[in-house]
């Protein structure tokens, strides 16, 4: 039997033994977490031999579809969309199952999460593999469909409620165009086999038609602005180990979507690279501002997936700016860079959300402001954070600066030798991403310096412990992979070759540029290494230097302020964002409720500030109750009486048939 | 050869905060301390003690060794007047840069892990001017780029030649103009940061590292030494004229005492700006280089 064939069906039959054994936590726990590492061992050798070779491997079983057996295929562009998967997959499940065990609420019924966790793997897994339209649009609902009981965990809350429900129909409004999407393009060939499409003879206009339509079906589940709005509310509400499943690798099936629907459209136009560097710029700028806005940690890094959607965007645009303008280096550096940065992603934004995890475990609160000093009490996860955000403001030498100084040199190589009108796209994504990057630094100070640094702000806080080892050992996995991948970059670099090469139009050769990616990763890695190499040094001399010295620990001054309460004086996460949120304020409109004080003698007072979703606010909230109240005046249709129902059946069908006699239809 | 970068600048990089202060003395009419003092205050720095604060929990420590290794290893992606950087590869400014950031990212987390609110302050602002700062450092990297068509810092830099400033003066000026913008800010300079004032509450990198102490303090200082002097070296690479005359070193350093000399000027002659309008000269600086660019692409 194919390994592919393992590989879906392993996952799945540890969720269903997980979901017949669900009374106990643990053992539920266990039969997913085998089932997901049966899947990683199948995959192993065939993601291998495919991102190694660059040949496909194929499958087809013998189940009967609608349209004939289920065909799977495995080329180097989804086995690199499949890494994440099945590596991070297992990895995340043993974090949840010891995260998990900290919910002892009654009514839980810890098979059924497991059940949906492992779904959602299956789903992923056959998105990726299937080549049919039909069978597609199956696996994409499943994998839709499966987060929403995952989301819906903490079911008796009524943000998580909230959550799952807008979550729900945002993948279904989405899914809604994909369908579209299939059966226009299936018009073409007269089936819905990705084979028998045939886009040269689709007209110009319906291309472009097709591409809105998969672009913005599939930006729906990747977050890209303005149709992220479910990310922010499903993130914080989910287990952290789902949200790390579900920004880490889910949201990238709408990047391979992307990817896929325009090979199938026969390649890329001008046109389209520029849709997607300015949906990069928008996504990545305000999902970054969004995200300095926020107090709860889970919000801020949701925020954080858009942002890096929006670097991934820019890098793709920028690839596809290349290959329509028929420049190799332009095409390959923006491409390897885009792909690069969603398994950049996958890796520290999954470590983040493990991390917040750990955090909400230990201190029962995840309000940025409610915490503080917990590097001194968690120092593992501390770290494993800490290397995280610097992997994520894509600092040298972590893995992060890898990927986004492809896409640097890719858009600057462009500008240098394209016309005027085809260079101003490569000249906002230069500088759109260093703004994004100086942002995403600002913020993740924030959130690092105000969680793991100073003092306690509460009790919680002040008594937090390390985690169990289930718990941070993935984080340190992780972490590792951070500093692997930015210190062994042009190994790592030859993983999207293959991928790469699928997407590139045979006219370019990606073989030069390539070469020439190698050789510069590898001095960018060299110099990462000589700074480690040069900071253990100076530290050593620092050492010595300060041996014969008195060193001695003093209180922070605090104005002369100690008393009553110097954790409270401490710079908060509100305050050390409010000079960027107060400047862009006519993008945010935060709201601010509360007084300052105005007596001679001031009272207790509080203030209370918070940032929704401007897009979710302004543009979503209106136009779904608008809707509402359009489809309430059909209400009265709708009265419960099951007669008058059937009359409409048949009246239905009475219609029908005569519009079928008189040959309208 | 190459080694000379290095050595200059290990040895010379001190001298411009010196320059910069005796500069402003003398334009303030008074004599001013020695030009040497920077060596002077680095080597009683580190002869001193240490004093933490007992919230800190390491990443204070960090802050001088991880500034001092990458400022080290930015020396070799930096040219000098016509000596090639001892590292160049095309691509190199944006590891030059984020390298830099790599500095400030750990600097700022140092200030917040004393739980000072001045410190949280000063990383605040750092945070915010830097992120505004980038964009116009990466738009002047393209200009320069799209005027030479060379893609690494060290031949940007060395082939501009007069047939460009003949051609091409006011797109030049542009970048020189939002380069300089970007070393003051970078570097603490006023109008952006006034380091000399006696309130924590409007500085930015010296109330960062306000609660450093000792060789510490001299390795922060050191490492600031060598940003100004980089950074510098930057804007004046771009007037150094290339080919391989023996004048171009004293030529070169005449050029960095000028610069140092301005920063001076600027000082003595106007105040800080308020901290809401810093971020207009920085996106000042931004849209120099955007039109530096846009004069280019017209041509």
């Amino acid at each position: 039997m194919s390994p592919l064939f393992w590989l879906l069906i392993l996952p799945f039959i540890g969720g269903l033994a997980a979901l017949l054994d669900g009374r106990s936590k643990t053992r539920s726990a266990l039969w997913a977490l085998a089932g997901l590492t049966g899947a990683l061992l199948s995959a192993a050798k065939p993601v291998f031999m495919v991102l190694v070779s660059g040949n496909n491997i194929a499958a087809a079983l013998p189940w009967s579809m609608v349209a004939g057996p289920l065909e799977l295929v495995l080329d180097p562009l989804s086995a690199f969309f499949l890494l994440p998967v099945v590596v991070l997959g297992p990895l995340f499940a043993l974090y949840g199952g010891a995260y998990m065990r900290h919910y002892r609420q009654e009514g839980h019924w810890h098979g059924i999460h497991w059940f949906f966790y492992n779904l959602l793997a299956v789903g992923m897994i056959l998105v990726l593999l299937t080549r049919n339209g039909l069978s597609f649009m199956v696996a994409w609902e499943v994998m839709s469909l499966a987060p929403f009981f995952l989301v819906l965990f903490h079911d008796r809350e009524k943000t998580a409620r909230h959550a799952a429900w807008i979550y729900l129909v945002a993948g279904h409004l989405g899914g809604i165009l994909l369908l579209l999407f299939f059966l226009l393009l299936g018009t073409s060939g007269h089936s819905l086999d990705f084979v028998t499409f045939q886009p040269q003879l689709l007209s110009p206009g319906l291309r472009h038609l097709l591409f809105a339509l998969a672009f913005i079906g599939f930006g729906v589940k990747a977050g890209i602005l303005p149709v992220h709005v479910w990310l922010p509310e499903a993130h914080p509400a989910a287990p952290s180990h789902v949200s790390a499943y579900m920004s880490g690798v889910m949201i990238k099936m709408g990047i391979y979507g992307i990817l896929r629907s325009i090979q199938l459209l026969g390649g890329p136009v001008f046109a389209w690279g520029m849709v997607l560097v300015l949906a990069g710029v928008s996504s990545g700028v305000l999902g970054v501002l969004f995200a300095l806005a926020q107090h709860d940690l889970k919000r801020l890094l949701a925020y954080h997936s858009v942002e890096n959607i929006g670097i991934i965007l820019l890098g793709l645009g920028v690839g596809m700016i290349g290959i329509s303008l028929g420049r190799p280096v332009v095409a390959v550096f923006g491409l390897a860079g885009g792909l690069l940065h969603v398994l950049n992603h996958s890796i520290f934004k999954g470590m983040l959300f493990l991390g917040a995890g750990s955090i909400q475990q230990q201190c029962t609160s995840l309000e940025i402001d409610e915490l503080g000093g917990l590097k001194k009490r968690m120092p593992i996860t501390a770290l494993c954070f800490l290397i995280g955000s610097a992997a994520i403001c894509g600092l040298p030498p972590l893995n992060g600066f890898i990927s986004e100084f492809l896409i640097y040199f890719g858009a600057f190589q462009g500008q240098t030798v394209a016309s005027a009108a085809a260079a101003w796209p490569l000249l906002l994504t230069l500088a759109g991403l260093a703004l994004i990057g100086g942002l995403a630094a600002a913020c993740f100070v924030k959130a690092c310096g105000i969680i793991f640094l100073g003092s306690p702000r509460s009790t919680p806080a002040a008594k937090a412990g390390e985690t169990g080892p289930a718990m941070y050992l993935p984080m340190l996995v992780l972490a590792a992979a951070c500093c692997g991948i930015g210190l062994a970059a042009p190994y790592f670099f030859d993983l999207v070759r293959y991928p790469l090469a699928v997407l590139l139009p045979a006219s370019l050769s990606p073989s030069p540029p390539f070469v020439g990616a190698v050789g510069r990763l590898t001095i960018i890695s060299l110099v990462g290494g000589g700074v480690i190499i040069l900071s253990l040094g100076t530290a050593l001399i620092r050492f010595f230097l300060l041996r014969q010295r008195t060193v001695c620990r003093q209180p922070t001054w605090g104005c002369g302020y100690l008393y009553p309460d110097a954790a409270r004086m401490q710079y908060t996460a509100s305050s050390f964002a409010r000079s960027i949120t107060l400047f862009f304020d006519t993008i945010l409109h935060s709201r601010v409720e509360g007084a300052v004080p105005g007596e001679f003698f001031p009272a207790r007072i509080g203030l209370h500030s918070s940032t929704p979703d401007p897009l979710t606010r302004f543009c979503f909230t209106p136009l779904f109750s608008g809707i509402a109240k359009f489809l309430g005046l059909l209400r009265w249709m709708q009265h419960g009486r099951v007669q008058l129902y059937i009359l409409y059946i048949v009246a239905t069908l009475f219609l029908l048939l005569t519009a079928l006699a008189g040959g309208w239809l | 050869m190459s080694l000379v970068t290095v050595l200059l600048t290990l040895s010379l990089a001190p001298l411009m905060p010196g320059v910069i202060n005796r500069s402003k003395a003398v334009f303030a009419g008074r004599r001013g301390a020695p030009l040497l003092q920077p060596y002077f205050d680095l080597g009683r720095l580190l002869q001193k003690g240490v004093v933490y604060s007992d919230v800190s929990s390491g990443m204070v420590q960090l802050v001088p060794v991880v500034n001092v290794a990458l400022f080290l290893c930015c020396i070799l992606l930096v040219p000098l007047g016509s000596l090639p950087a001892l590292v160049h590869f095309q691509g190199d400014f944006v590891l030059l840069a984020y390298l830099m950031g790599l500095g400030r990212f750990v600097t700022m987390l140092g200030a917040l892990d004393t739980g000072s609110s001045f410190e949280g302050m000063g990383a605040s602002r750092e945070a915010f001017f830097a992120a505004l700062a980038e964009p116009a450092f990466f738009l002047a990297m393209a200009g320069l780029a799209k005027m030479t068509g060379a893609l690494s810092l060290t031949g940007m830099l060395q082939q501009i030649t007069v047939e460009h400033w003949l051609h091409a003066a006011p797109s030049l000026l542009l970048i020189l103009v939002a380069l300089f913008l970007v070393f003051l800010a970078e570097n603490a300079r006023i109008p952006v940061d006034d380091p000399t004032t006696h309130l924590e509450l409007t500085m930015i990198h010296e109330v960062m590292i306000l609660d450093h102490s000792g060789p510490d303090l001299a390795m922060i200082e050191y490492a600031a030494a060598l940003k100004i002097w980089l950074m510098a070296a930057i804007i004046t690479s771009v007037l150094v004229p290339s080919g391989s005359s023996p004048l171009w070193l004293p030529f070169f350093l005449l050029l960095m005492v000028i610069l140092g000399v301005l920063v001076g000027l600027v000082e003595s002659s106007m105040a800080r700006l308020r901290l809401i309008r810093v971020p207009q000269l920085l996106i000042g600086a931004g849209v120099f280089a955007g039109l530096a660019l846009f004069l280019e692409f017209a041509q």
